[in-house]
């Protein structure tokens, strides 16, 4: 049974072209894309952004955006061509034959509805459930994505859910009426790594169960070599390589194609195998020589930040006569302590909500601590307030890369006046000529072409705005650079850059940095030492290779395993993992 | 569980509303004492001496520490006392409530027209963007914010009474040559439907109509922009595409889905349109000489009769408290999450 | 060549907008009327003749009034009064409105509450209700009608500034500024409050519209402005009387003024926002 339909395709996409209507003029954001899938197979749509693979998701499920249409080609599913059916045709294969769930649950769902009630509405739309038997199967729905308590999940709201389970209740929404087909568009996307793992495996088993067609469409090529058995590789819209997994990763024909693989990292890859732009780097700055016993650059010691201390019941919910209930106080950081030494690269790794963020931020001074030491070359800053750490002389000593490219950046203020900023601040650099050149030079040591520099944020590139955040970072000399998740919203290619970008600038400039990260494929391209956190506490500390090889934590051990990353397809593969270097 | 946690949020909402009835007293208790001049020997009259002011302003509480006279002036409010209007010699509070039903008609007509036809308007434009209706809701909402509300009236009395001469004259609520319906609920309308006196019914609505339109037209503008403006920010939200992908009805997306989520700034934007409808109730009041309390409060002004002005303000300030009350009950009903966050 | 770049976006936004366009050049044309009115009508505004109630014609463009005063000419010359009520009270209700707002959105606290609670119970009144309670109390005179629209406009700017400050509060390039050795007060006013520009322009400029409308109510029913002052509200109030006799001209082109300065500024909200928003400059 499962042989025969191997040969008739459920889908079959063939010769496929979506244009968009701008204001710019037209858009063809998919072109000439051809693939099939067959019943209980999941292929992988992966590309950077702007690939096209999101707009022909929803082409195939017929909810394109109105200013884009189909120009040429067709979709056929179960001998249908989804081009040409009309809505109504749609609407009844749409959630019924096929089905999608997307990135970002929480906003995925209606928020101000049940979800047992989201449940039945599908139910009812595609099935001749009975209306007393709607909420025992929207129930069951619950029950197959493997949600605890499912009866009372039933009455839930997704603001009531955690991402993950909102994820499952997707899940369960898509599957409630046995489609053969399922699209996932990113749907990890905004979730923690741990939680990724288990939703992946989660659509991968049912997909198994229930013998579906599933097509993942991801940027992630760790993700896709882990759970696809065909991919599809695409950039600016074209297909640019197709074939099995192994077949592209054992044999990529493609540049581009070769050249995300290399930005990819993978478990044993160096800095200098994920990008071909990269020089020599140059020779590390000798550190100067520090006498025996002085003080690190930075020792954090027993870092506590609490949060909210007081009751949660305001006076009105007091006179209602609502239990008075002494809130604990919560305690992001609970006793950390660490080291920075001069010229080290230190990663603070954890998921989201483990305190490496409040953390970094004491050690920037923008928040203060609760209680605890930081003491930068012996001196304890913590004693200085935040509020005034503006005009103290260490504040050019600290600087930070933030995470969010766009959202770092003033859009009001042109890259040169972003850079000059702190310039002008910390250093009181006021001659015109003297900032120009200044800002001149920093632009050239972080790669940004000069004539940007007049730009505003939004009429930057990601990987330019990145630069610009780092050439403002560096541009007052720090001692100390904390760097936030610095490639978390870039494409891998650009990361890959950016990454090079910092070890050379670290080389040249002889800084410490503290990397926080969520990826330890990625933190250990830069640091020699990582620091786990969890749940505002220290779990583990050592070499990265160690930590990698050799996790003691059990918690550490679950973040390695969820990270995806291609390897697994040489445990998978014997010829692979003879020949790894036909990759590169 | 759920339910019970409702009631506590509704009754926690009722709560929260004493400050604002609490600022809004102090308010007006604050504009009560800056009268320009003395209100003593205004009460006492042009021909009083010195000693009848003092005794005036002696009865009046005058002559007490503010403090005092604040609380004198609560010891009124909760008897319902507003103080006694100089031009009727009546109680300026049951001149009010007397008043009060002929202005609550027109205004609850006026929302009644201009949510029939700001909602559908905004739900069709938003669902047609760029269409004919689009635009025409465009032009209605920048028109209809623009139009001075005085303005509109006479422009409609000029062209329906004067020019076409279908609607009655501007005078009043019923026709002089009716009686007035016997004071069932105080609503024209409803009273002689109530009396079967259809004539009358007849009589009255069309004195009604050319006001509530003229006060619709006012308000239809902020709803239909803000019920366009919800739908379209809804509709093009995730949960929406969620809906759509799993071939949900078109009226379930747009209804079930869309507008009810879209309620909630319709909601908000309704607190500020009754603003504007309390507000703008005096003017239409005055043009078409409607006996409301907006009348009553412009013949107070020309007189200076300030007990009933302060009386008229607060009046309208207790009764748009309480219809943000009723606004933020039924956003809790509406919305889950109210009150849970916090 | 900040100012040329600045033109040249002013260009691109007026012609790539018709409707902007229009409602700049009525802008424009407001503003000359307020500067210059009195002194190129062709009639005394308040010179009474024995043409009275004339109907418009070649000599009197929108007829006579019950005195026979030149509807035309006063209609013109009443453009400076309404116009600076108008953009003094939303001036007021502005610089007050920002800095509160935004002191309660950065720094939070009692700081918030306090702001938070003045403005709730300003906005606990119907606002026209409540402006027409402070004319009454504070007397009957132009001043007076300026400080009531600044005060029940107040909250909307206070609101607009305190929600746009507090999103932007945290941002990372506010973060980052403060890595950058700026202080409270100059990350404030260089780094945020320029972001929170071109919604307050917008409100400024629905705010306007909305501040001539106010006034013009105001002086309708009799407070503020009196007679024979030529204003707007006044002249609609007066030849209402005359409605009903079919005496249109009397209360429609005062009425129309009106109308046009209010279209004018609401319209002009949307260019407003483009022309500041950098976002737009491409």
């Amino acid at each position: 049974m499962n042989d025969a339909p191997k040969t008739v395709p459920i889908l079959s996409v063939q010769g496929l072209s979506v244009d968009f209507r701008t204001r710019a003029g037209t858009v063809h954001a998919v072109k000439d894309l051809s693939f099939d899938l067959f019943r209980g197979e999941m292929i992988g749509v992966v590309g950077e952004s702007g690939s096209g693979k999101s707009v022909t998701a929803f082409n195939i499920m017929g909810i394109l955006d109105p200013a884009g249409r189909v120009a040429k080609g067709s979709i056929v599913f179960e001998g249908l061509d989804l081009t040409t059916a009309d809505e109504g045709a749609l609407s009844e294969i749409r959630g019924r034959e096929a089905s999608m769930i997307f990135q970002n649950p929480r906003v995925a769902l209606n928020p101000i509805r049940q979800v047992g009630t989201q449940i039945e509405d599908v139910l009812r739309r595609h099935t001749n459930t009975l209306t007393k038997d709607l909420k025992k199967k929207a129930i069951e729905a619950l029950d197959a994505v493997r949600i605890r308590h499912p009866e009372q999940r039933y009455y839930a709201y997704p603001y009531e859910l955690s991402g993950g389970m909102c994820q499952r209740v997707m899940i369960a929404l898509a599957l409630a009426c046995n489609p053969s087909l399922l699209i996932a568009d990113e749907p990890t996307t905004g979730l923690d790594v741990t939680t990724q793992k288990t939703i992946m495996d989660l659509v991968r088993d049912l997909a198994r169960e229930r013998n579906l067609a599933t097509i993942l469409i991801t940027h992630d090529l760790g993700l896709a070599s882990q759970y696809c058995q065909r991919l599809v590789v695409m950039r600016s819209g074209e297909a640019v390589e197709a074939g099995t997994t192994e077949e592209i990763f054992l044999n990529p024909k493609h540049p581009y194609t070769i050249k995300l693989i290399k930005a990819t990292p993978r478990i044993d890859s160096r800095l200098e195998d994920l990008s071909d732009d990269v020089v020599e780097r140059p020779a590390a700055q000798p550190l100067p020589v520090r006498p025996e016993g002085a003080p690190p650059l930075l020792e954090v010691r027993n870092l506590v930040k609490e949060y909210g201390i007081g009751s949660s019941t305001s006076w009105f919910g007091r006179l209602l006569g609502r239990k008075v209930e002494e809130k604990k106080p919560f305690r992001a950081v609970d006793d950390v302590s660490f080291i920075v030494g001069h010229g080290e690269s230190v990663g603070l790794v954890g998921e989201s909500g483990c305190g490496k963020s409040t953390t970094s931020n004491t050690v920037t001074r923008l928040l203060d601590p609760t209680s605890g030491e930081i003491l930068f070359e012996g001196q304890d800053l913590a004693k200085i307030p935040c509020k005034g750490f503006a005009g103290v002389p260490e504040r050019r000593l600290i600087q930070m890369v933030f995470q969010d490219p766009t959202e770092s950046l003033n859009p009001r203020f042109t890259a040169w006046r972003c850079i000059a900023d702190p310039l002008m601040r910390l250093d009181g650099m006021r001659n015109k000529a003297e900032l120009d050149a200044r800002i001149r030079e920093l632009a050239g040591m972080v790669g940004l072409p000069e004539h940007l520099l007049t730009r505003f944020p939004h009429q930057l590139s990601g990987g330019q705005k990145a630069r610009v955040g780092i050439a403002r970072a560096i541009s007052v000399s720090p001692k100390l650079l904390i760097l936030d998740e610095p490639t978390s919203a870039l494409d891998v290619s650009v990361q890959a850059i950016v990454l090079n970008l910092l070890a050379d600038l670290q080389a040249r400039l002889g800084m410490s940095y503290i990397f926080v990260s969520h990826d330890l494929n990625v933190v250990r391209l830069l640091c020699d030492r990582v620091i786990v956190m969890n749940a505002g506490r220290i779990i583990e500390t050592g070499t990265a290779d160690e930590i990698l090889t050799n996790p003691r934590d059990p918690y550490t051990r679950s973040l390695i395993e969820a990270v995806p990353h291609l390897d697994v397809l040489a445990a998978n593969d014997k010829t692979f993992a003879e020949e790894p270097k036909c990759i590169a | 569980m759920r339910g019970r946690a409702r009631l506590a949020m509704i009754a926690g909402r009722l709560l929260q509303a004493i400050p604002s009835i609490a600022g809004v007293i102090i308010v007006t208790f604050v504009l009560t004492r800056a009268l320009p001049g003395d209100p003593a020997a205004y009460f006492a009259g042009p021909t009083a001496d010195e000693q009848s002011i003092a005794e005036v302003r002696k009865a009046l509480g005058l002559d007490r520490s503010l403090p005092e006279q604040f609380v004198l002036y609560l010891g009124d409010l909760a008897q319902g006392d507003l103080g006694r209007s100089v031009s009727t010699g009546q109680p300026v509070g049951a001149e009010l409530l007397r008043r009060l039903p002929a202005s609550l008609e027109l205004t609850l007509l006026a929302l009644f027209l201009s949510l029939g036809v700001a909602l559908p308007l905004g739900i069709l434009a938003a669902t047609r963007p760029n269409s004919w209706i689009d635009h025409l809701c465009r032009v209605v909402v920048t028109a209809g914010v623009s139009l001075p509300v005085f303005f509109t009236g006479l422009f409609l009395v000029y062209v329906f009474y004067f020019l076409l001469g279908i609607a009655p004259s501007p005078l009043g609520r019923i026709d002089v040559f009716f009686l007035e319906p016997p004071d069932i609920t105080g609503f024209f309308t409803i009273d002689s439907l109530l009396a079967g006196d259809l004539e009358t019914f007849w009589a009255s609505l069309t004195q009604l109509i050319l006001p509530a339109i003229t006060l619709g037209i006012f308000t239809l503008a902020p709803l239909a922009r803000m019920t366009r403006g919800a739908m379209l920010a809804v509709l093009s939200s995730d949960f929406i595409r969620t809906a759509r992908a799993s071939g949900l009805s078109r009226p379930t997306v747009l209804f079930a889905y869309g507008l009810r989520n879209a309620m909630l700034p319709i909601l908000t934007t309704l607190g500020m349109v009754f603003s504007f409808m309390l507000g703008s109730n005096v003017l239409v009041e005055k043009v078409f000489a409607w006996p409301g309390i907006g009348s009553f409060a412009i013949e107070a002004l020309i007189v200076s009769d300030y007990a009933a002005v302060q009386g008229f303000v607060l009046a309208m300030a207790l009764l748009y408290v309480a219809l943000n009350l009723i606004i933020d009950i039924l956003y809790t009903v509406v919305d889950p999450r109210i009150g849970l966050e916090a | 060549m900040a100012v040329n770049e600045f033109l040249k976006h002013l260009k691109y936004i007026l012609t790539e907008n018709p409707v902007t366009l229009v409602s700049g050049s009525l802008f424009v044309l407001l503003i000359v009327l307020a500067i210059l009115g009195p002194s190129i009508v062709p009639y005394d505004p308040y010179a009474s003749s024995a043409a009275t109630l004339q109907p418009p014609s070649w000599q009197h463009w929108f007829g006579t009034d019950q005195l026979g005063r030149d509807v035309f000419s006063r209609v013109i010359v009443a453009t400076r009064l309404d116009i600076t009520i108008a953009i003094v009270a939303v001036l007021l209700s502005f610089v007050i409105g920002s800095i509160a707002g935004s002191a309660a959105g950065y720094y939070g606290g009692w700081i918030d509450r306090v702001v938070g609670r003045l403005t709730d119970t300003i906005m606990a009144f119907p606002l026209f209700v409540l402006a027409m309670g402070i004319v009454a109390a504070m007397g009957n005179t132009v001043e007076n009608i300026v400080y009531a629209t600044a005060l029940i406009n107040l909250p909307f700017y206070a609101r607009v500034a305190r929600a746009e400050v507090n999103v932007r509060r945290e941002a990372g390039f506010v973060q980052a500024a403060r890595l950058a050795g700026n202080s409270d007060v100059r990350l404030l006013a260089t780094q945020i409050y320029p972001n929170v520009l071109p919604p307050m322009m917008v409100q400024i400029s629905l705010n306007m519209g909305w501040a001539i409308l106010n006034a013009a109510g105001l002086s309708f029913i009799g407070l503020g402005v009196r007679p024979p002052t030529p204003e707007w509200g006044i002249m609609v109030a007066e030849g209402a009387t005359y409605i009903v006799s079919g005496e249109w001209w009397l209360a429609l082109f005062p009425g129309a003024a009106l109308m046009l300065a209010v279209f004018c500024f609401n319209l002009l909200g949307d260019g407003l926002r483009d022309l500041i928003d950098p976002r737009q400059r491409t």
